[in-house]
């Protein structure tokens, strides 16, 4: 088990952890999601001993790491890291994968045996004379893999395993590292800005801005209950509204969000909240008709069409709110939408996520939040995954 | 007037031949230098590692006084290994002077600050991502280290062919330490400068191919094991 105890880190004037405190269950995978340059990396190589914290402690096992009578070797070899960018040795595949067990001094035959299994798991069998510098990215990140794995480390650390793959290395690499967690009960620690990864892989989600854990939690509360705009926004909810509680009716809160009122099911207690809505939660209408139940409908017109695949996000002018709505592309066509029409929006109270309002405490610049920009684009929220 | 072209022939002629004056005074060459370039690398690699991978005061000052000892000129490593080995200096008793010992001492004291800036310099240009993965592989102090030489060993063996043309090459050391003495240590540059002084163009030309010749080979064989 891992423990962090109010883990800060500065460099110089700049406070790059502040304050991070987490509890990772031996055999569960830990993923830590965020914008890039929030911390994630430093994080991972101060647990890894390649970095002292500026105040806190990590506990393995009940053990701080930075006790003096501890030996940092030791302690690293009952770990393992892999980095964002595959390095190379200039060195066989072989040799590569065999490097740390030769630091451990383990036989021959032992390593030949270890390193041809580790070959068949990455699916590299035959690629042990390689130059290991001849391999593509995805080919030497999954070499990467081995070489941590053959030493058999209780902790698995990766830094964006992924982060510069094609999704076909991509997949691979996921499997592996389920296929180690699974069949080795190996602990797993990683850094993602992939949202989605963290959630095909984690036990549990940690959504880590400007060097805090916003919000640690199981992958779906994280996901289904962001704690704050911040979270909402990374996880990829565009509608994201600063609201204010104006009243209630049927047991549920009415907020103004600036021109439209919206019903929302929340027992939150202050006026000044923020709203998320999904844009696959809300329904778009050409016109009125019966089958608008939902108890929010609201009407705007189309500012914006984006296509992203099979799927479109229609932005649609609602007063002084811009709201982003999913449809298919094929929807798009069948019903004629273009810029300037003017559409229906339907959704339920409890599609209305309601949260406490604060300020912007993340990285994310003002004029990168979803609201055109000068020129009248929106930016997409994938712009800071 | 020199012809290169006869000098050429005539440096093909002394090799063929097996000139005994010239297969001694290249042996004697490439003894001296390979001695110094070996005794150089079991000083530079260790020393350039460690000023490397410690921090300390000075570091960077010392690796600038490094650097700028890669201009030694060759005449004051000569006159400094003089007074130090002459009789009366501090070193006198070893009775190195005018011996090829004297010389390896003084070819290696040209070629010692270059083959550690160069180790420094190809310590530093590793990857820091290696160097992590390094460590969190388990590593100890020493395979760090170890591991680190093995990566740059392409650069390092650059460094070693670096420092052996500097050292086959000076004259000026070899000459005031060596002496020039016949049979003794008359080595291929002290050899050129004689033959030249003596008005023997065509065969100071020829010694003078013949130690490019070396120096080819040398290089040949360092890119041969660079290329595996």
């Amino acid at each position: 088990m891992i423990r962090l105890e109010n883990i800060s880190k500065a460099f110089g004037d700049k406070l790059v952890l502040d304050r991070v405190s987490a509890v990772i269950p031996k055999g569960k995978i830990f993923t830590i999601i965020g914008p890039s340059g929030q911390g994630k990396t430093t994080l991972l190589k101060l647990i890894n001993l390649l970095d002292t914290p500026t105040d806190g402690k990590i506990f393995l096992d009940n053990r701080s790491i930075y006790e003096r009578n501890q030996d940092i070797t030791t302690l690293r070899r009952r770990m393992g890291m892999v980095f964002q960018t595959p390095v190379a040795f200039k060195e066989t595949v072989f040799e590569n994968i065999a490097i740390g067990l030769r630091y451990r001094h383990i036989l021959a035959s032992e390593i030949i045996r270890r390193v041809e299994e580790k070959l068949k798991e990455i699916g590299l069998t035959g690629y042990e004379n390689r130059k290991a510098w001849t391999l593509s990215g995805g080919e030497m990140q999954r070499v990467s893999l081995a070489r941590v794995m053959i030493n058999e480390p209780d902790l698995l650390l990766l830094d964006e395993p992924t982060a510069n793959l094609d999704p076909i290395s991509t997949n691979k690499i996921e499997d592996l590292i389920k296929y180690y967690n699974l069949e080795f009960g190996t602990t797993v620690i990683m850094s993602s800005h992939d949202l989605y990864q963290g959630q095909r892989l984690a036990d549990k989600i940690a959504v880590m801005m400007n060097g805090r854990f916003i919000q640690a939690d199981e992958t779906i509360k994280v996901f289904s209950e962001p704690c704050s705009a911040d979270v909402a926004k990374f996880i990829g909810i565009r509608n994201v509204l600063p609201g204010r509680v104006i009243g209630s009716e049927d047991g549920m809160i009415l907020i103004d969000l600036g021109g439209i009122t919206v019903h929302a099911i929340s027992n939150i207690q202050t006026e000044q909240v923020m709203v998320a809505i999904r844009p696959e939660d809300i329904t778009l209408y050409s016109e009125p008709d019966g089958k608008m139940s939902a108890r929010n409908v609201i009407s705007g017109v189309i500012s914006d069409i984006r296509p992203y695949g099979i799927i479109s996000h229609v932005f649609v002018s609602c007063g002084e709110v811009s709201l982003a709505v999913q449809v298919t592309w094929q929807a798009v066509r069948d019903m004629k939408l273009t810029k300037d029409k003017e559409v229906f929006l339907s959704f339920k109270a409890p599609s209305v996520h309601v949260m406490p309002h604060e300020e912007i405490s993340c990285n994310i610049s003002e004029s990168k939040r979803n609201t055109p920009n000068n020129s009248g684009k929106y930016f997409p929220i994938s712009e800071y995954l | 007037m020199i012809d290169p072209v006869s000098a050429f022939f005539t440096a093909i002629n002394l090799i063929i031949t097996c000139n005994p004056d010239v297969m001694e005074i290249t042996s004697k060459t490439l003894q001296i230098t390979f001695s110094s370039v070996l005794i150089s690398t079991i000083f530079a690699l260790p020393l350039g590692t460690i000023i490397n991978f410690n921090e300390f005061r000075g570091k960077k000052t010392l690796i600038s006084l490094i650097q700028t000892l890669y201009a030694l000129p060759t005449v004051i490593v000569g006159l400094v290994c003089f007074m130090l080995l002459s009789r009366t200096g501090p070193l006198g008793s070893f009775g190195f002077l005018f011996t090829p010992s004297g010389m390896i001492i003084g070819q290696s004291f040209l070629i010692i600050p270059i083959m550690t800036g160069l180790t420094i310099a190809a310590l530093q240009g590793v990857n820091p991502i290696l160097t992590d993965t390094i460590k969190s592989l388990g590593a100890t102090k020493v395979q760090f280290q170890i591991s680190h030489l093995r990566e740059t060993r392409f650069v390092i063996m650059a460094a070693i062919v670096i420092g052996f043309s500097r050292a086959i090459s000076e004259v000026g050391a070899a000459i005031m330490i060596g002496g020039n003495i016949k049979g003794h240590t008359r080595v291929l540059t002290t050899a050129i400068s004689l033959q030249t002084s003596m008005g023997n163009f065509e065969l100071s030309l020829a010694l003078g191919i013949i130690l490019l010749g070396i120096a080819l080979v040398i290089n040949l064989i360092m890119g041969f094991l660079q290329q595996r």
